[in-house]
This record gives structure tokens, sequence and C-alpha cells, in this order.
């Protein structure tokens, strides 16, 4: 939900990363943590488990410039994949002014990539929204591994209404900035357009 | 033209602002925050905390909604407060409107019944002005003239500066 602050002279937007179990989620934010200049970022804020899975969700404050004295900022979000932490999901949803789908490329995460988008309507419809209503985009993760589903395959399955998608490696950045670029791009049109 | 799902004009912050400082004052707290349930904050007063107030805001949120939850699975509608308590440090979390979360955080100089008395009063304030505020977007389908495609256009050449490889 974008918030614009007169006084303080600030617009905040979130920005949600959404996927299956380690398909990459936290790897985007922490690439988009390490490259970034020093004083536009926040602290990163990660809720893991022992074994580094995303337990709540992973969060960093991103500063833009000023613009017309006004202070944007983008705050990102993950989800934790695993299956049963819907209810934490489903929080972090809250207020979300657009959405990175983050798909595994790999075969064997086929099922998992489906059930993940399918608990993402679930989700946002209890928030009565659609991807429609906000800016949504595919990044299609893990192009450098093995065994990989066809860049074809993904999109029929997962993106029949060619909603924008991208293909990544987020462990060496490739594709993270444009990921996030088109995302955040969108929502500056939205808020623009409204 | 900006459409933000929520605005606060400068005439409202200066109304929730003297109500969170005569609660800082009245309560002999450290600081006292405004955060919405998205985890974004609103607006601080008192002391200002030494560490990262955008974090702050996500995690109150995130904890405050966590409890929501529990407070559900518990046959509960809502824990409309709550508190957390450190050896030195504590803080005092309450439900304000449908969507705002006030945050206090004191210490020894003051009680935690001393707090909560004066949060009450406080949110009672801030509930005013807050459903004021919303009716008013509501009604006015906020027109917000200073942001129009040429201000998202140099957003968007700041969001390309900012990620750059």
């Amino acid at each position: 939900m974008s918030l614009i602050n007169y006084s303080s002279r600030e617009i905040n937007c979130k920005i949600v990363y959404y996927g299956p179990g380690l398909c990459g989620k936290t790897t985007n934010i922490q690439y988009v943590y390490n490259k970034v200049a020093p004083e536009t970022k926040g602290k990163l804020i990660t809720l893991a488990t022992e074994m580094d899975r995303t337990l709540f969700f992973d969060f960093l404050p991103l500063e833009l410039g000023t613009v017309r004295g006004f202070k944007t900022r983008f705050h990102l979000y993950t989800v934790p994949g695993q299956v049963y932490y819907d209810a934490s999901r489903k929080l972090i949803l809250r207020g979300v002014d657009g959405i990175v789908f983050v798909a595994d490329s790999q075969t064997s995460r086929y099922d998992a990539n489906i059930e993940s988008l399918y608990n993402l309507h679930e989700n946002l419809e209890e928030y009565k929204l659609h991807v429609d209503d906000l800016p949504f985009v595919i990044q299609y993760n893990k192009r450098d591994m093995p065994e990989i589903i066809d860049l074809e395959d993904l999109e029929e399955e997962l993106n029949p209404e060619g909603y924008p998608s991208l293909e990544a490696v987020a462990i060496t950045g490739v594709g993270v900035f444009d990921t996030l670029k088109t995302v955040a791009k969108g929502i500056l049109q939205r808020l623009s357009q409204n | 033209m900006v459409k933000a799902d929520w605005t606060i004009y400068e005439e409202d912050y200066w109304a929730i602002n003297s109500v969170l400082k005569e609660l800082l004052k009245n309560s002999n707290s450290q600081s006292v925050l405004l955060i919405d349930k998205t985890g974004q904050m609103i607006a601080s007063v008192g002391l200002e905390p030494d560490f990262d107030l955008m974090s702050f805001a996500s995690l109150c949120a995130a904890d405050f909604e966590a409890n929501s939850q529990l407070a559900k699975l518990i046959g509960e509608k809502d824990f409309t407060t709550l508190y957390h308590q450190g050896s030195d440090e504590s803080m005092y979390l309450s439900k304000v409107a449908s969507h705002i979360i006030l945050v206090v955080l004191f210490n020894k100089r003051t009680t935690l019944g001393l707090v909560r008395l004066r949060v009450k009063k406080a949110v009672e304030g801030l509930n005013t002005i807050l459903s004021t505020l919303f009716d008013k977007l509501e009604y006015e389908n906020e027109d917000l003239k200073e942001f129009d495609e040429e201000f998202a256009e140099e957003l968007t050449k700041e969001i390309d500066a900012l990620f750059s490889d």
C-alpha cells in the first residue's frame, strides 16, 4: 500500500518477492543489498531458521533520490517459500504494491512453481486482490543449472497471460536488477496513471 | 497524477504529532512512534532511537500481525495491545483505528501502568484524527496534482541510476 506522507515528504512502496522454497528470493534481495550504494540502503533484516531458510521474511528498505522534494522508498520483502509457512506469507502480502514471482527453472521444481503461483493467487484473494491489479513480474531463476525447463514451457505453464518475465541467475546477479527495475517502474507508472 | 492508497496531509500530521508529544510527556517515556500495519513509519517523537527506524517499523508491523493471527487461533477477535518487557527498555504497542499501530518505548523512569493509562487516552485522540482523515480520503478521492507523468519519469531515472550493475 503506497503511503504518501506530505509532512515528512516521503512516498513508500512495498514490493514482495514470492515463489517456492529455495527458488532464490532471499538471494535476489541479498544481491541488491550487496550492490547498491551504502547511502541508499537500510539494514537488511532476515528472520530465518538456523538452516538459513526464511522463517518469516527478509526486509530491505531502498531509498531513491529526492524528486521535487519527495523522498521515495521501496521496501523489499521476501516471503518464506516453504509450504507450511502459509500464514506468514499471507501477512507479508498485506499492503503490497508490486510482486515479483521467482520461479525455479529446474526440472525437479516444476510442480513447486505451479503450487506456489496458485498459492499466491489464493492469498491475494484474501485481500480481494488479483495479480492484474498491481505490477506483477515473473523471474525465471537458476538458468545456469544443468537440468532446466525450456523457457517456452515455463511461459506456457506459469505465464499464459504474458506478464513481464525475465531470465535470471540471482546468485551471480544476472537479471536481478532488471527484475527489480521492471516492477519498480510498474509501480510508478501505476501511481501516475491513476 | 498520483493516487496513493492513503495519504497524510500536513495538517493531519501536526494533529497526530501533538497527540504523540502529549503522550510522550505524560507517560514519561523515551519515544513514541506511529506505524501503519504494512510496516511504514508515519511519525515519531521523543529521543531519536539509535537503531534503524525502517527495520523497526517493519518488525513491529510483523509482530503485531503475527500476534493478531495468534489471537484468532485461540478464538479472540484481536489482541489490541502488546507488551514486551526488557531488563532496561520495554515496548508497549497498541492498535489505533483499523490499521495503525502506536508504539511506546520506555524504561525504568516510568511504569507500565502509567504508560497503559496514557496510551488509552492517546488512542482515543488518534482515532478521532485518523477517522476524519480516512473519511476525507474517501470523499475527496485525493487528486495529488504535484505528481504527474513527469514526476514518474524523473523517478524512473532515479531507479535506473540506483539499480545499475
